[in-house]
C-alpha cells in the first residue's frame, strides 16, 4: 500500500512496526516529529512500548542503553545538538555492545543557529563504533530503519540511521508501506544473548588490563567489518520480502562514462534527477554512499569500476582537512592500480540548495579546470 | 539490642576499597536487604573501582558500570525494558557518589525522578571526588580541605540540601542514613524495596582515605555524624512529611570536626559558624517533622 508521507513520518512508521519495548526521545527541530509520532503511536496504544520522556538527549541514549541491557529493544531519534550531547555514551553504547537504533535527522551544528541540513553531526560521530546509513528518499527512511535493527541485533553494535533535515524530513512522498506480519517474519522480537540478568549475574563494563582493552577494540573493527557482510545479507532478505533492493554503494548509469558524482543522503536524489536529463551529454553517472561507517571500501572499488574521475561532493566540512567522504574515499581507493584523480567538492552546507544547474556549472567547471585534484572546489551559495 | 537478621551476603569478599571504607559497608547493607532479585547501574567512582577489574566482580547481582552522569535515566530504562518483558520484579538500583548525583548527574536524577520512575537511586556520600582523589563536591561540607579547596582555601560553601531538592520533586520516599546505624539502614531499605516509584535513599559513608582519619574510626565518625546532627537522619514521604529518625541526644560538632584531618587547622570562629549551620538546618528539619505530625495526626 502506497501513502503520501514525509521523511520522519516514514521513519517513525518503521519504528513503530519494529515493536522496541522501550523508546526515549527529546524533542529537536528538524526530528520534532519523530518524537511526537511515537508518543502518540505509544498513548494510542498502537505500540506496546514504555516511552520515557527524557530531560536530554543523553539521559534519551542513557535510557536506550538500560533498556538494550535488560533485553528490550530500543530505539531513539535526534538531530545536531542532540546528537552532539549523545556523544560520550555512543562510544559507550559502542563498547558495551549494545544494539541501539538512533535516528539522526540531519542539521548544521550551532554556532551560529541554522536548521538546515549538513552531515557535520552524525560525521563527528564517526569514530564512536556507531554504524552508520544514509537515506535519500522517504522509503528509504522506512526501509533503512528496518534494516538498522536487524543490523544492530545481529552485530551488537549502535546503529544510526540518517536522513537529510527538511529536505527528506519534512517534504512528502509516496511510500509503499509493508505489511505488518512480513516486518515481523523478517525482524522477530530480539533474543540479547548478553543482558542483565538476576538469574544468571555477570558485570558489564568494569575496569580492564590493557591488553583487554586492546582486545575488545579489535573486537569491534572486526565485527565492523562483517557487519558488511551482514548488511548484504539483510539486505538481501529485505529484497526477498519487500522487493526493493539496497546495497552499501549503489550507482547509477556509470556505464560508458567517465566521471562519477559520489554523494550520499537527498544530494543524491538531486545528481540523480541530472544524470537522468543530462548524464549522456556530460558524460556522468551518480555513485551513491549509503553506508558510511562500516566505510564499504571493498563495494566502492568494485563500483568505481572503469572511471577515470570520482567528483565528491560533500556536505560536510572537516575544518583543516575538507570533505569528510573524500578524504575517506581517496584512503580506500589508495594504492589501487592506476587510482582515479578525486576532485573534492563542498557544497550544500547549513542546507543550501544544490540545484541541477549548480551541477551543471560545476562538471562544466571540472572538465576545464585540469587537474584540480589539491584544490577543495566551494559550490556557490 | 536490636537483633539483626544475617541475610545472604551478595558482594564478594576482596574489594579493592580501602580499609575502613565506608561505601563497601553501605552497598554490601543495601544489597543483603534488596537481595538477588535486583540489578545495579554504576556511575564513574570509588563505588564503580571497588567493584573490582575483569575478570574479578565483587557482585553477585548484574552489575553495570554506566557514564558518570546517567545513574538515574540508564536504571530507568532498564527498569522500562524489564517491565516490558514481564519481568517486573526485579529490583533495579541506581547506586551514585556524590558528585555523580549532586553535580554531574544532578539532570538526570531530577528527570528520573520528576517522572517518579520506578527505580531505588541511592548516593553514597564520601562528601567528595575520591576516585580521582579527593577534589571538592557540592557535596563537600564547610570548613573542609580537598585538593582543590586547599589549606589556604578551604571549602566555604555549605554542602547542598539533596533530600530538599529530591523533596522539591514530590517522590514517594526520601531517606538519610548512616552506615553507623545498621538496623536503621536496614529498616529504610527495606520499607524502599515495598515502595513503587522513585525512592532516593542519602547514605553518609565515611572515607579514611579522602577525611584524613584511622581507618577505625569509620564506625565512630558515622556516628557522630549523626549525633552532632551534621548528617541528621531522617524520612521524607510523598515530599511533604518529615520523620526524624531515631539518633541519640545532640552533640557539639567539635568532637566530629576535630577527629578529621580535613578539617585540620578551623579556628574556634569556623567551628562556631559551622556549629551555627548545624543547628539552624537542625531546628528547620525539626519544624518540618513536628508541622508534619500536626497536619498528619
Ligand atoms: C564525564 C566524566 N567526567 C569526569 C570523569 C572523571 N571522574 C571519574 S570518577 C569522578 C569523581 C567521582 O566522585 P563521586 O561521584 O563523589 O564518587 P567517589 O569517587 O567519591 O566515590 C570523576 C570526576 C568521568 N569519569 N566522566
Ligand atoms: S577513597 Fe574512600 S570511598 Fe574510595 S575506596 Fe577509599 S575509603 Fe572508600
Ligand atoms: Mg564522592
Amino acid at each position: 500500500m502506497k501513502q503520501l508521507m514525509t521523511g520522519n513520518e516514514a521513519a517513525a512508521l518503521a519504528a513503530k512496526m519494529a515493536k522496541p519495548q522501550v523508546v526515549a526521545a527529546y524533542p529537536i527541530t528538524p526530528q520534532t516529529s519523530i518524537a511526537e509520532k511515537l508518543a502518540s503511536y505509544v498513548a494510542r496504544g498502537e505500540l506496546a512500548s514504555r516511552y520515557i520522556k527524557v530531560e536530554s538527549e543523553t539521559s534519551a541514549l542513557a535510557a536506550c542503553m538500560g533498556g538494550s541491557l535488560a533485553g528490550a529493544r530500543v530505539f531513539t531519534a535526534t538531530s545536531s545538538q542532540g546528537l552532539a550531547l549523545m556523544h560520550e555514551l555512543l562510544h559507550w553504547a559502542s563498547g558495551a555492545r549494545l544494539p541501539v537504533i538512533i535516528v539522526d535527522v540531519n542539521r548544521s551544528m550551532a554556532a551560529p543557529w541554522s536548521l538546515g541540513v549538513d552531515h557535520n553531526d552524525s560525521l563527528s560521530q564517526r569514530d564512536t563504533g556507531c554504524i552508520q546509513i544514509y537515506c535519500e528518499t522517504a522509503q528509504e527512511a522506512l526501509d533503512n530503519v528496518l534494516i538498522a535493527f536487524k543490523l544492530a541485533e545481529k552485530v551488537l553494535l549502535p546503529t544510526m540511521v540518517c536522513l537529510d533535515g527538511f529536505y527528506l524530513s519534512h517534504y512528502s512522498e509516496p511510500v509503499d508501506i509493508p505489511e505488518q506480519a512480513d516486518v515481523d517474519r523478517f525482524l522477530p522480537r530480539r533474543k540479547a544473548k548478553y543482558r542483565m540478568d538476576p538469574n544468571d549475574p555477570f558485570t558489564f563494563g568494569g575496569g580492564v588490563s590493557p591488553q583487554v582493552l586492546f582486545g575488545l577494540r579489535k573486537r569491534i573493527q572486526s565485527d565492523m567489518d562483517s557487519a558488511l557482510d551482514c548488511f548484504r545479507q539483510i539486505c538481501t532478505q529485505f529484497f526477498r520480502y519487500f522487493k526493493r533492493r539496497y546495497r552499501a554503494v549503489e550507482s547509477f548509469e556509470i556505464k560508458g562514462k567517465d566521471i562519477a558524482l559520489v554523494t550520499n543522503g537527498t544530494l543524491s536524489g538531486t545528481v540523480r534527477a541530472f544524470v537522468e536529463q543530462n548524464g549522456k551529454e556530460k558524460g556522468v553517472g551518480l555513485v551513491k554512499m549509503r553506508l558510511f561507517r562500516p566505510f564499504p571500501k571493498g563495494e566502492f572499488k568494485k563500483a568505481i569500476k572503469g572511471l577515470k574521475k570520482l567528483v565528491v561532493i560533500d556536505r560536510n566540512l572537516s575544518p583543516g582537512s575538507g570533505g569528510i567522504f573524500s578524504q575517506e574515499i581517496r584512503s580506500a581507493i589508495y594504492g589501487i592500480e592506476a587510482a582515479l584523480p578525486i576532485v573534492s567538492v563542498i557544497g550544500g552546507l547549513g542546507g543550501v540548495d544544490v540545484s541541477i544547474e549548480d551541477l551543471d556549472r560545476l562538471v562544466d567547471r571540472i572538465r576545464e579546470g585540469g587537474d584540480l585534484q589539491d584544490e577543495t572546489i566551494w559550490m556557490e551559495a | 539490642m536490636a537483633k539483626v537478621r544475617v541475610k545472604e551476603e551478595l558482594v564478594y569478599p576482596g574489594s579493592f576499597a580501602c580499609p575502613g571504607c565506608g561505601l563497601m559497608m553501605a552497598f554490601r547493607h543495601v544489597l543483603r536487604v534488596l537481595g538477588r532479585n535486583t540489578a545495579v547501574v554504576t556511575t564513574a567512582g570509588c563505588g564503580s573501582v571497588v567493584a573490582g577489574s575483569y575478570p574479578q566482580t565483587i557482585s553477585k547481582v548484574p552489575f553495570f558500570h554506566c557514564s558518570f552522569g546517567t545513574a538515574a535515566s540508564t536504571a530507568a530504562g532498564l527498569k522500562a525494558g524489564y517491565d516490558m518483558m514481564g519481568k517486573r520484579s526485579i529490583n533495579v538500583l541506581a547506586w551514585a557518589g556524590d558528585g555523580g548525583t549532586f553535580d554531574i548527574g544532578l539532570q538526570s536524577l531530577s528527570g528520573a525522578a520528576e517522572r517518579n520512575e520506578d527505580i531505588i537511586y541511592v548516593c553514597y556520600d564520601n562528601e567528595a571526588y575520591m576516585n580521582t582523589g579527593v577534589q571538592r563536591s557540592s557535596g563537600t561540607p564547610m570548613g573542609a580541605w580537598t585538593t582543590t579547596t586547599p589549606r589556604e582555601s578551604l571549602e566555604d560553601r555549605p554542602k547542598k540540601k539533596m533530600a530538599a531538592i529530591m523533596a522539591a520533586h514530590e517522590i514517594p520516599y526520601i531517606a538519610t542514613a548512616s552506615v553507623s546505624y545498621p538496623e536503621d539502614l536496614d529498616r529504610k531499605i527495606r520499607k524502599a524495596k515495598g515502595i513503587k516509584g522513585f525512592r532516593f535513599i542519602h547514605i553518609i559513608v565515611p572515607c579514611p582515605t579522602g577525611w584524613l582519619y584511622p581507618a577505625s574510626e569509620t564506625v565512630r565518625l558515622g556516628r557522630e555524624a549523626v549525633l552532632s546532627r551534621i548528617f541528621p537522619l531522617f524520612e521524607i514521604m510523598a515530599g511533604k512529611k518529615y520523620r526524624l529518625s531515631p539518633m541519640g541526644a545532640k552533640t557539639p560538632v567539635r568532637e566530629y570536626l576535630v577527629s578529621q584531618g580535613r578539617f585540620k587547622g578551623l579556628s574556634e570562629k569556623d567551628i562556631s559558624l559551622i556549629q551555627e549551620k548545624v543547628d539552624e538546618y537542625w531546628s528547620e528539619l525539626e519544624e518540618l517533622a513536628a508541622r508534619s505530625r500536626e497536619s498528619h495526626s
